[in-house]
């Protein structure tokens, strides 16, 4: 390639006209309550906070402020429906229950799909395509699992554990909720669940699903409220296990509140995942996955590739071809079908991100974000590359949480695994390459509980998912999923 | 229509530089541009940038110069109910009828390309197929679409595939070349990138995916996978390439796609008919039945539009 390649120009000529998914199908409530014992009822201390939707700053809904009495009553509530019908309930029964449950999301997708772009703001797109058919396909894939446990742990007697806590976070919104509660009720717990303070709407609307596949009050209870609230369910005395998905910061104070009190648990947290392409890769669809691994949900994903580790020699076309790329991707309205693209969570999130391109230019890299338009009102930012950075930079080692990639070069295998590994975290990682046998040396030695070879940001409810050191404790999804919710006797 | 020649780089470059092609990634990012939704005005105007770039189309041992002579007026006049539209880009013939096409077609602006080198299959010697290519030339075509020899390609002689073009491009003198891949006979979306860009090497003016005689044929990934040779020769050389994916889009939704994918791709300088032509038969028709859609809100019976 020459060093001054001829520029393609995407943005003059035909533009794609704007292509609004409809709401008028989804009705949203002026406020919302804690769904607890199978039934909706207000906080004790009648306190709500506002869901605004983040791209156009306007106000959703309110939604109810659980406090220490309500978190009790709802541990209450769960632990009743636990030593009542629920543990004593045929395994195929429960079973039945969550396969229910999957059928509902299914119906009701279109509807799920638009509350969760208007909440998260996040794209139609991925909600549609991705999210909400995936938390169906959790919850079918885990009520299979209900009356086969025996089979899922030969010559071992699971047990449930009883009332699991589950503290959910912002960035997959219903997803994460199907995570949590699927594999928790076809092991035989009941659940207290706690969504993001920002994206409350659909755990509200899968509690009317609950309620409309019938399951005996208090199997599943869904409470609203922000940090203190997720505290108290991690602390409350009957709760068995605590499921928590969330930054770092807070999983270390849950895992230091739980030390000795011998409740299981699993955290799922934070990472700084390297893509590693070696320049004997298929670079354009290498591309493709740089794209797919950062710029994904807005780089709202804990296992984003948001480190890019580029072989040298081809470091400058990657480049090059990344930014043209970057060029076609379109920002702004989340219910536009063709939005690549949507809105940051929170304005708190969009200063995080600020605050890390200010630190990634003073750090003396160099910054480079694509030409688009980006709306008024809301929370917005432009896909961002850094070049020129190094590993002891802080925007290679810490969390952006947004769409920012951090880019490196490097020369030896050696060195890109290296680099690769030297994080505190180890969540996931993407190698791309045509030459198997690398494939093979690399993911076997690179330290994190997902890598993907040629491909990124790919799950499926039969694959198990989970970090290696800061990233978090245990695993989720597959197999190794069920393992968390159950005690295995011999 | 007038087209520019410029001149190729004439060496054949070192074909194990070309990048490798996952076929994976390639299908999953094809997938991902049929997600556009391509509404309104947007989509008024791509039918009418996909009718623009038609290479009608009419290869048949059965054709007559009658067939060919309203081919040519379905070029002229494609629907004269709907005011505004524009002609197509090409009329695409076998070498006998150029002449007839010629005549038939006057001064309307519309092309005349002729399939040359024994279309199909290719399987000739090259002083029977540069004594075709002139003689289509000196009748009148103002395009060649010729076949690469894909034996001689899948053998490695990408030597000979490569000396094969420049001469018939030679032998093109001020007409246009297209070079048919027969992308179906290559096998695999590797070799697809690296005869695209030998052919561009060796002084295509276009390349294109098929003869529409061998399934399968156009498809969208494979037309991505030229499209990104399109891309990387451009970056080397600075001289745009058009392309041409041909058979099986007969469809205008489909049709669509196909823009989307150019413009995300090459980005909106490739999007006129000097640089973009879809060789189709049957697809005219599709698009102009959407366009009486969007015209008066109903589809109209497949018997309100001439079939020739």
């Amino acid at each position: 390639m020459s060093s001054d390649p001829s520029k393609l120009a995407f943005h003059d000529g035909w533009q794609y006209a704007p292509a609004p998914e409809s709401t008028d199908h989804v009705s949203i409530d002026e406020q919302y309550e804690l769904f607890i014992g199978g039934d909706f009822s207000k906080p004790e201390e009648e306190r709500y906070f506002d869901t605004i939707n983040p791209a156009t700053e306007e106000r959703l809904s309110s939604v109810a402020l659980a406090g220490s009495a309500d978190v009790d009553r709802a541990v209450k509530a769960a632990r009743k429906a636990y030593s009542g019908a629920w543990s004593k309930m045929k395994a195929a029964e429960r079973g039945k229950y969550i396969f229910r449950i999957a059928r509902i999301l299914q119906e009701r997708a279109r509807e799920f799909s638009v509350l969760e772009s208007l909440d998260g703001g996040k794209p139609i797109r991925e909600s549609r395509d991705i999210d909400i058919p995936l938390a169906a396909a959790h919850f079918f894939y885990y009520a299979g699992w209900a009356d086969k446990l025996e089979y899922a742990f030969p010559g071992r007697t699971p047990k449930s554990l009883g009332v699991a806590g589950q503290v959910i976070p912002w960035n997959f919104p219903l997803l994460m909720a199907s995570w949590k509660i699927a594999p928790a009720l076809a092991c035989g717990n009941t659940v207290v669940l706690k969504p993001a303070e920002t994206t409350p709407l659909t755990a509200m609307r899968l509690a009317e699903v609950i309620r409309e596949a019938d399951l005996p009050p208090g199997v599943v209870n869904i409470i609203t409220g922000a940090g203190e609230t997720g505290a108290a369910i991690v602390n409350h005395d009957d709760v068995d296990k605590v499921a928590f998905t969330g930054s770092t910061d807070v999983g270390r104070i849950i895992q230091r509140s739980l030390a000795g009190t011998g409740k299981k648990y699993t955290l799922e947290l934070g990472g700084k995942a390297a893509n590693i392409i070696f320049a004997d890769a298929a670079i354009d669809q290498a591309v493709e996955g740089i794209v797919n691994g950062i710029f994904f949900n807005q780089g709202h994903v804990c296992c984003a590739g948001s480190r890019l580790l580029v072989q040298e020699s081809v470091a400058e076309e990657v480049i090059a071809k990344l930014k043209d790329r970057m060029e076609t991707l379109i920002v702004g309205d989340p219910l536009d079908k063709n939005t690549d693209i949507g809105a940051i969570n929170s304005a708190e999130q969009l200063d995080t991100i600020r605050s890390y391109l200010s630190i990634g230019r003073e750090e003396g890299a160099e910054m480079y974000q694509s030409s688009c338009k980006v709306p008024e009102t809301g929370y917005w930012c432009r896909p961002t590359i850094f070049t020129g950075v190094s590993q002891s930079n802080r925007i290679v080692q810490e969390e952006i949480f947004g769409p920012v990639l951090a880019i490196q070069t490097f020369r030896t295998l050696e060195e890109g695994l290296t680099k690769a590994n030297n994080t505190p975290y180890g969540l996931s990682g993407g190698v791309w390459t045509d030459k198997g046998a690398k494939i093979f040396k690399m993911t076997q030695s690179i330290r994190a509980g997902v890598v993907w070879a040629n491909t990124f940001n790919k799950f499926d409810p039969t694959s198990p998912f989970g970090g290696y050191k800061e990233s978090g404790v245990g695993r989720e999804g597959g197999l190794h999923g069920l393992d968390a919710y159950v005690t295995l006797e011999s | 229509m007038s087209l520019a020649a410029v001149k190729a780089t004439g060496r054949l470059p070192d074909l194990s530089h070309v990048p490798l092609v996952d076929e994976v990634g390639v299908k999953e990012r094809a997938a991902r541009f049929q997600t556009r939704s391509i509404k309104k005005a947007s989509k008024i105007e791509a039918l009418h940038m996909v009718l623009s770039m038609i290479d009608l189309t009419t290869l048949e041992g059965q054709d007559t110069p009658g067939k060919v002579k309203q081919l040519c007026q379905k070029a002229i006049h494609l629907h004269d109910a709907l005011p505004g539209l524009p002609h197509v880009a090409a009329i695409c013939v076998y070498p006998t009828m150029v002449g007839i096409a010629k005549k038939a077609l006057g001064n309307n602006g519309i092309n005349v390309a002729s399939v040359a080198t024994a279309f199909p299959s290719g399987m000739a010697p090259r002083q029977i197929k540069l004594e075709e290519t002139r003689i289509a030339v000196d009748d009148g075509a103002d395009e060649i679409d010729m076949v690469i020899s894909r034996g001689a390609f899948l053998q490695g002689e990408y030597g000979f595939v490569f000396d094969e073009i420049a001469a018939i491009k030679e032998a093109c003198g001020d007409a246009h070349l297209k070079v048919i891949l027969e992308t179906g006979e290559l096998g695999t979306l590797d070799r697809v990138r690296r005869a695209s860009i030998l052919a561009m090497h060796a002084g295509a003016d276009f390349i294109k995916t098929s003869t529409g005689k061998i399934q399968p044929a156009a498809t969208l990934p494979v037309t991505l996978v030229m499209l990104q040779a399109i891309r990387d020769y451009f970056y080397e050389t600075g001289r745009m390439v058009g392309m041409k994916p041909a058979g099986g889009i007969s469809s205008s939704k489909l049709a669509i796609h196909y823009l989307v994918m150019l413009r995300e791709t090459l980005g909106n300088a490739w999007m006129t008919p000097e640089w973009y032509r879809f060789g189709a038969s049957s697809l005219a028709n599709d698009v102009l039945m959407q366009l009486q859609k969007q015209a008066t809100g109903v589809y109209q019976s497949a018997d309100y539009f001439s079939k020739d």
